[in-house]
């Protein structure tokens, strides 16, 4: 009813190629960053801020990059959260090497390491594909890994074995560490994250991202369009594995605030797949909606016994959230196997026509 | 067509094995600058396997290919798209998740330059890089008359839109040497007829050559300029239409011989 492109004409190609060509979309945008930049900020408790917020943009981010890989691009990885390890680990080092320079600097290229790191683990892509190409990618996986827990060097030989990140600050105010005030780090993560999906969107609406696409689509066909397909696999790597690197170093500095090598086990691999295929392959959107479900749909659900006041024992109410998770993903890929993006998609195109069927 | 006119393409003895399989022996024809030329045969004759060595699909063992004046054993297939050769293929071969528009966006994408740097900002030049490509790609989605599927995911699309769709793409790339393969497969007769009025414009207006394969003995003969025959690899006869349809080999080929 109110979602129409009735009477909203195209002037120029430069509107038609716009990545919200549509009024209301952008309206619609519109309100969900102000309402991230300013209302969640004012009005958040300090639990929705740290714990609900900054880990699901961090997740979102890291969704994002693996669906560059995945969604995009048809290269299907287990090894994201490695990559999220090396941005994590690189932003350490490099934070405690130079501690003169600004940390922000050092979470962004962070990224630079994933990126080569991935791009490494990536030559493997132009031979193999499908599910076996997981399987190399998991070998990054269990490498990485190995590497986090045994080579010392990469914690500053700390006992513990795991990252503590150092208090920094950014125009004075602190940003990592203890004395940073969940809201700072609610909004330096927003930042982060809003300007990196902004760059993203555009780079997969642009010549590069319909390069990768082609290539999922059918590389044969893509190979004879004048597209070689080992740079562009690699550049999708690249890509993926900076976006996951970024995610992985604002996870440990913004988020958790220390972190052992099991942070980046395959489990948040899965993970981060669950949310891409949940949430819709190839849509950058759908990053946000997997990353909503698999992490802040466990917490509601936590939530609702005590806000409903049933008194339910906290241990059941830990097995009840997993059973509910669980049947919920069941249930939306039975309905919409394309991910929660695709039924976004198709409750528009409802509305557009509304209230018609078609 | 000019008989005269310069060759664009010429096989030369070029012969393809897989293993123990002969695909093709020793066959040798040549494609001139602006002609129709139709390849044909029975199936598995080999025709398909020769646009693959040609696009640099497939490496023949024996023979030389000279495109443009330039003689290469082998070429990978983007050095022969960046030379001007295009192709659409027998089953569709879509980008079956993008639109009509993105598809045959990506084939202007040898012509785009603007790096990773530009793409991510979608501001400036990228973007103007963008419009003007679109521009190219819109005149020929007026050509090909299919305006009103622009936004339509291709997957969606009938088989004959899906056709016309491949060859937008191929058109993208603008073309010096465009190869279609069976680009009238399984479509009815208005369809084909569309088709036919495509190629010939494109051939006429635009000047480009053209090499088809067609089973449609109606089309080729009224379409091409000249023909070639394979069967069983072996070329087995080569001219134009009328001389082509006379030959005793070829009608034995199509239609066996009497025992």
């Amino acid at each position: 009813m109110f979602y129409r492109e009735t009477g909203q004409f195209k002037q120029s190609y430069a509107a038609d190629q716009a990545v919200f060509p549509i009024l209301q979309d952008r309206l619609g945008l519109a309100v969900i960053l102000l309402v991230a930049f300013v209302a969640v900020p004012l009005f958040g408790n300090e639990f929705l801020l740290a714990s609900v917020m900054v880990p699901f943009l961090i997740l979102s981010l890291g969704a994002i990059g693996l669906n560059i890989l995945v969604g995009y691009t048809g290269l299907l990885s287990l090894g994201s959260a490695a990559f999220m390890g090396v941005g994590a680990y690189s932003a350490y080092k490099l934070s405690t090497i130079f501690p003169g320079v600004n940390i922000l600097v050092w979470i962004l290229c962070s990224g630079f390491f994933a990126a080569g790191i991935g791009v490494l683990f990536g030559l493997p892509s132009l031979r193999i594909k499908g599910f076996y190409l997981a399987v190399a990618t998991l070998a990054a996986q269990f490498f990485l890994q190995w590497c986090f827990v045994r080579i010392s060097w990469l914690y500053n030989d700390n006992p513990s074995g795991a990252i503590e990140v150092p208090a920094r600050t950014l125009f004075g105010l602190a940003i990592t560490g203890p004395s940073a005030t969940p809201v700072t780090r609610y909004l330096v993560v927003l930042v982060i994250v809003a300007v990196m999906t902004l760059l993203a969107s555009n780079i997969v609406h642009g010549r590069i991202g319909r390069t990768w696409m082609a290539v999922r689509d059918m590389d044969i066909a893509a190979q004879l369009m004048g597209i070689r397909l080992l740079p562009a696999k690699l550049l999708a790597f690249a890509v993926s594995s900076f976006y996951c690197g970024v995610s992985g170093a604002l996870m440990v500095f913004l988020w958790l605030g220390a972190a052992e090598p099991s942070a980046f086990d395959i489990k948040l691999s899965f993970l981060l797949l669950f949310m891409v295929i949940i949430g819709g392959l190839g849509s950058m959107i759908g990053s946000f909606f997997g990353a909503a479900l698999i992490h802040i749909l466990p917490i509601v659900i936590r939530m609702l016994p005590e806000a409903l006041g049933l008194p339910i024992a906290a241990a059941t109410v830990e097995h009840l959230t997993y059973l509910i998770v669980g049947a919920l993903i069941i249930f939306f890929l039975i309905v919409e196997p394309h991910g929660l993006a695709r039924l976004w998609q198709i409750a528009k195109q409802k509305l557009r026509v509304w209230p018609f069927p078609y | 067509m000019n008989a005269a006119s310069e060759t664009l393409l010429a096989v030369d003895g070029v012969s393809l094995s897989f293993g123990g399989v002969k695909a093709i022996t020793d066959v040798s024809f040549d494609i001139r600058k602006g002609e129709i030329r139709a390849i044909i045969g029975p199936n598995g004759a080999g025709k398909t396997s020769m646009l693959n060595v040609v696009n640099g699909f497939y490496h023949p063992q024996h023979g030389r290919i000279t495109y443009k004046g330039k003689t290469r054993p082998r070429m990978r297939p983007y050095q022969a798209a960046s030379q001007g050769i295009a192709r659409t293929f027998q089953n569709v071969a879509l980008f079956r998740g993008m639109t009509t528009l993105d598809n045959i966006m990506v084939g202007r994408t040898l012509k785009m330059h603007r790096g990773l740097l530009w793409q991510m900002l979608r501001y400036g030049p990228a973007m103007r890089e963008e419009i003007e490509h679109r521009r190219v790609v819109e005149d020929i989605i007026d050509f090909l008359q299919i305006e009103a599927i622009r936004k339509t995911p291709v997957g969606k699309l009938p088989y004959g839109l899906q056709k016309r769709v491949e060859l937008g793409r191929a058109l993208a790339m603008e073309p010096e040497l465009l190869l279609l393969d069976e680009p009238m497969a399984g479509m009815n007769i208005e369809e084909k007829e569309d088709m036919c009025r495509y190629i010939l414009d494109l051939n006429k207006h635009f000047g480009t050559t053209i090499a088809l394969i067609e089973h449609d003995m109606g089309v080729v003969m009224d379409l091409s300029d000249r023909v070639v025959v394979l069967e069983y690899g072996h070329k087995i006869a080569d001219g134009t239409p009328e001389v082509v349809k006379a030959d005793p080999k070829v009608i034995e080929a199509y239609l066996g011989v009497g025992h």
